[in-house]
Parts: structure tokens; C-alpha cells; sequence
């Protein structure tokens, strides 16, 4: 690791004064590091929502669609961060999309999975009762996905949070600019800042979904 | 009333479901389609709700082609229950008895107060409105199923299995309950199910499919189980055909014989004098007021100057006018001489039936 060498060589407290001069700096990297979280994830949904009507819609285009999507997230990060300065510069879009990409995977699967697991017997019978297609969609359908819906934007995003990071190196980032800077200069308080707060807004993000999920689906609670 | 002229259906891979189907359900009667797998019952089911679309032929509802409205309006004209009653999960009992009435466009107020109703109707407390399908039992959900169907009082119910899910007992409950709640509402039920017995039970008429969509038989329970057409229907209705159509008769169908009586103030040797009037080796034993004091068999009398002097068995089952004759036919088997007592509301003793009877009814 290379990272182990210089920390070992130096003081491993946490500075304290340093946290409250560069207080405005970590506000700043924090809240570049939520909208880095949440458009990739927002976007990706929407996409993955899309793409899911129609592989629900046209069931062969299930496993075609999940394979590419399955093919995007094996490309290292690094390399599409790199490859993607060429076209959008060293803008917030480098980092987006990207990061659009990889939730791709597991909010395509969440969608379609979701979906295809409303209960036969109830679309059924909704129909029987005169629901028309789109009407049956949202206020049958979708209710009864949302759990699953659910599941994969917290994974898609708890995920996002860690993989923000990585963009630090084509300037994006948010905390992870704190941990280029720890480890440019052998100087640890920035990289724990940026760790605790990273770890704090990934939980919080997993609660707050979890406690969104259960307010809008209160049939779940057993 | 609901017609079906040369009705076909084939799926797109060439599966025949239905073939050339005619026959009519009456208004105000219950219609059980009845077959093994793979009949066609619950095709024949949807090509009525237009689940499904006929290939061929013609389905009238009331005198109007099922076609001549759209899909969604004629749905919502014919309630529709499925087996564990296909309930919205995550609607709450009321809210799934007020969809068809809110599809309609009613009132949310209008559309409670008529879930709440229905409740009511079904025989279910008022305390489940505001639970989930899931915190019922079976029973319970499958009752708000039915009750979801009779939401905006559609003069045509069409049933799939409606209580495949519950255990017997509480299927039978149900059963039982549906007809009692059809002697007041009189609807146009579309019954499918693949158990000959609920079949027998429920309706008043059945439409025997055999695979294929073809139908074998239609008639009445009585009519099908003393006259099945040919063997596939025999066969379907299986070796208890006697005992079934036992069932769908009562005791107040035959009659009765007095057989042989004797006052409990008589001798032992009058008690053999009239078993002996009757052919048999035993008497039945009445009290004054023509209740039974017991039955015994002569032999076992001795020489007692009134029988009331003896301590006399009862016979471990009797039945009432309005039990079946298969209940009669159990009676029978585990009485000691063979035959059923039949006693009156009061207790009081009515004859006997006797296997012959039983089989000359069979005959018949």
C-alpha cells in the first residue's frame, strides 16, 4: 500500500486547529460530495427506469441489457474518469457520468426484478376490475415494486458515496479531495475528516431512504 | 344471461382451450365449470370478462355482445374473484372494497360508506377495515374478496377457484355462506373449479369440460350424477358417484317406514310378536309421548311384563328431515340393526329409513 509508508512516518493525531481553519474548505468538498451522490443516482434511475419498462415490456431485452450494463461496471473507474476528460473536460460531467454508469447495474436489476415481482394473481385481478394499463402501472404496479425499488437505491447509492472518491483524481471528488491532500502531504487529519464525514453520510443516506421506504410503504410492516 | 354460441379459443401456439362451446347461464343461477387441468374451464371463464379474447363465435351478456363495449367498462360491470380473493396487498381492506366504486368515479365518502356496507355483508367485523390483506386469515380474505365483488352490485360474478386456498373446513364454511348470500342477492355466477364435490355442492348447474375445452355434459348435479353421458363423465365423477348423489338429497325426499314399534309399557313377548310382523329380530322402544326410549333386540328382552323394566340402548346416530340421505346412509352403517332413525324437531320419533329405500331411491 502505498499510503502506508508516508502516514507511518508521521504524527497520527488528529490536528484540531486545522479542522476549524479549513472549516469552510470541508463544508464545501461535503456538499460537492452529496450532489456528486445524488445526480449519478437520480440520473441513473431515471435511466434505469426507462430501460426497465422495456425489458419488463419486451422480456428479451432483459439479459442483452443486463449484460451491458454488467460490461460498463467492470470498467475501471480510473480509466473511464481519464477517458472522459477528452469530452467534458475537467467539468462535474466527468465525474457524473461515470458514476451514472456504475449504478446502472444494480438499479436496471432492482427495476425489472421489482416489477416482474407483483404478484400474477393481483395484476390480474386489477385488470379484471377494469383497471387500463397505465392506471394499473402506477397505482398497482409500482406500490407493490417499491420495496424492491428501494433496496437497490440504497445499494446504488451507498455504493456511489465510496466511488466519489475515486474522481478526486480528475478534480471532481468532493471528500475525496481530503484524502489527496492527507496523502500528498503525509498529514492525516484531512483524510480522517474526510473518512468519519463519508461514513456519516452513507449512513445517514441509508437511514433516510429506509425511513422513506417505510413511510411510503406502511403495508410492509409486519 | 349469459350465452355462449360455437365459442372457440386457440392460443397463438396452436393450443386448442375451447372447442365449438355453447351452452347458456341463466340468469340468477350458479354455474360451476368443472374438468381436470387443462379443460379450458378457466378460459371459458375469462373469454367472459375478455381476459381473454374468443377466436371464434359468439358471447352475449344480457343480450349484448361482450365486444360491444370496451374492456375496462364491461369489467367493471362483472365482479371478479380469484382464489385467496387476488386482494390489493397494499391497500387496507376498505380501500380495496372501494376500488371498483372509485374507478367509477364515486365519491371517496360514497365509496367508504359502501365498503363498510359490504363488510357487513360478508359477515366480517368492523374492526378489520383499516387492516392489510396480509393480517387476515384466509377466510377473512376471502371474503373481502368476494365482497370486493359485489361492490357495485354487477349483476354477473365470475368465481376462479374463489376458495382454493383455504383449508376444508373453512371452504366449507364459505361455500355455505355464498349461498346463503346468493338466496339474496340472486347474481349470474360463473363458477370454475376442478373439485368435483364443491362442484356438486355449489351449483346449480355444471358444465363438465374434458381437455380440450370440450364440454361433456351439461345439467344439473342430480341430473349428472344419475345420468352421466359417457365415461369420461362417469369417470370424472368417480366410484362415490352413489354417495354423492346420497348427498344432494334430504330424508324428507323418502319416506319413512314405521317398522316395529312397541310401547315401553309392553310385555317381551309383544315385542317379539311385532318384530316378527316386520320380519326383523328387534324393536324400537317409545315412550308415551313418542320419544325414543331405546332399541333392543328380542332376544335380548327375555320375559320382562313391560320393557320400561329394561335399561335399552339408543341408537348412536338419528337423523332429521332435513339431513341428507347420506348423513341417513352413515346412520345405518353404524347403528347396530342397520336401518336410520328419523326423529322430528321435537325429539319425536318419525320411522325409519332402511337400505332399501336408500337404494330404490338410487334407482329412480
Amino acid at each position: 500500500m502505498s499510503l502506508a509508508l508516508p502516514l507511518a512516518q508521521t504524527r497520527l493525531a488528529v490536528d484540531w486547529a486545522w479542522i476549524e481553519r479549513n472549516a469552510g474548505y470541508i463544508q464545501d468538498q461535503f456538499r460537492e460530495h452529496v450532489l456528486l451522490t445524488v445526480l449519478p443516482v437520480t440520473f441513473g434511475f431515471i435511466i434505469a427506469a426507462v430501460l426497465g419498462f422495456f425489458a419488463v415490456r419486451w422480456p428479451g431485452l432483459y439479459t442483452p441489457l443486463l449484460t451491458l450494463t454488467g460490461i460498463l461496471f467492470t470498467i475501471p473507474s480510473l480509466a473511464l474518469f481519464v477517458l472522459l476528460i477528452a469530452f467534458t473536460g475537467l467539468s462535474i460531467w466527468t465525474a457524473v457520468i461515470p458514476l451514472t454508469v456504475y449504478t446502472l447495474l444494480i438499479l436496471l436489476r432492482n427495476v425489472v426484478e421489482g416489477f416482474r415481482g407483483v404478484p400474477r394473481d393481483v395484476r390480474d385481478a386489477a385488470t379484471a376490475m377494469g383497471y387500463s394499463g397505465a392506471k394499473r402501472i402506477l397505482t398497482v404496479d409500482l406500490p407493490l415494486a417499491l420495496p424492491v425499488l428501494f433496496a437497490g437505491i440504497r445499494i446504488a447509492t451507498v455504493t456511489t458515496i465510496g466511488l466519489v472518491s475515486v474522481s478526486s483524481l480528475v478534480g471532481q471528488g468532493g471528500l475525496g479531495q481530503l484524502f489527496l491532500d492527507g496523502f500528498y502531504r503525509s498529514f492525516p487529519t484531512p483524510l480522517y475528516v474526510g473518512l468519519a464525514l463519508s461514513v456519516v453520510f452513507a449512513v445517514t443516506a441509508d437511514l433516510l431512504l429506509l425511513w422513506l421506504q417505510r413511510a411510503l410503504t406502511p403495508w410492509t410492516r409486519r | 344471461m349469459i350465452t355462449f354460441t360455437k365459442v372457440s379459443k386457440t392460443f397463438p401456439d396452436g393450443t386448442k382451450a375451447v372447442t365449438d362451446l355453447t351452452f347458456t347461464v341463466p340468469a340468477g343461477e350458479i354455474v360451476v365449470l368443472v374438468g381436470p387441468s387443462g379443460c379450458g374451464k378457466t378460459t371459458t371463464l375469462r373469454l367472459i370478462n375478455r381476459m381473454e379474447e374468443r377466436s371464434s363465435g359468439e358471447i352475449m351478456l344480457d343480450g349484448q355482445d361482450v365486444t360491444a363495449l370496451a374492456k375496462h367498462e364491461l369489467r367493471r360491470s362483472i365482479g371478479y374473484v380469484i382464489q385467496a380473493g387476488g386482494l390489493f396487498p397494499h391497500r387496507t381492506v376498505l380501500q380495496n372494497l372501494a376500488t371498483v366504486p372509485r374507478l367509477l368515479g364515486w365519491e371517496k365518502e360514497r365509496a367508504v360508506a359502501r365498503a363498510r356496507e359490504l363488510l357487513a355483508v360478508v359477515g366480517l367485523d368492523g374492526e378489520v377495515a383499516n387492516r392489510y390483506p396480509h393480517q387476515l386469515s384466509g377466510g377473512q380474505q376471502q371474503r373481502v374478496g368476494v365482497a370486493r365483488a359485489l361492490a357495485v352490485d354487477p349483476p354477473v360474478l365470475l368465481m376462479d377457484e374463489p376458495f382454493g386456498a383455504v383449508d376444508p373446513v373453512v371452504r366449507q364454511r364459505l361455500q355455505q355462506e355464498l349461498l346463503r348470500l346468493q338466496q339474496d342477492v340472486k347474481k349470474t355466477i360463473v363458477f370454475v373449479t376442478h373439485d368435483i364435490d364443491e362442484a356438486i355442492t355449489m351449483g346449480d348447474r355444471i358444465a363438465l369440460f374434458s381437455p380440450g375445452g370440450v364440454l361433456e355434459q351439461y345439467a344439473s348435479p342430480a341430473e349428472l350424477l344419475a345420468h352421466p353421458k359417457n365415461a369420461f363423465v362417469a369417470d370424472f365423477l368417480g366410484e362415490e358417484r352413489g354417495l354423492k348423489r346420497l348427498s344432494l338429497r334430504q330424508v324428507y325426499d323418502v319416506t319413512a317406514i314405521d317398522g316395529p314399534v312397541v310401547g315401553m309399557e309392553a310385555s317381551a313377548a309383544d315385542a317379539a310378536k311385532v318384530a316378527a310382523a316386520n320380519g326383523t329380530d328387534w324393536v324400537v322402544v317409545l315412550r308415551p309421548d313418542r320419544t325414543l326410549y331405546g332399541w333392543g333386540n328380542v332376544a335380548a328382552l327375555g320375559d320382562v311384563a313391560h320393557l320400561s323394566e329394561l335399561d335399552l340402548p339408543l341408537p348412536r346416530l338419528t337423523v332429521h328431515a332435513n339431513d341428507s340421505l347420506r348423513a341417513a346412509l352413515n346412520a345405518m352403517v353404524v347403528s347396530q340393526v342397520g336401518v336410520a332413525v328419523r326423529l322430528g324437531a321435537t325429539g319425536t320419533y318419525e320411522g325409519i329409513v332402511t337400505h332399501e329405500i336408500l337404494s330404490g331411491e338410487l334407482l329412480r
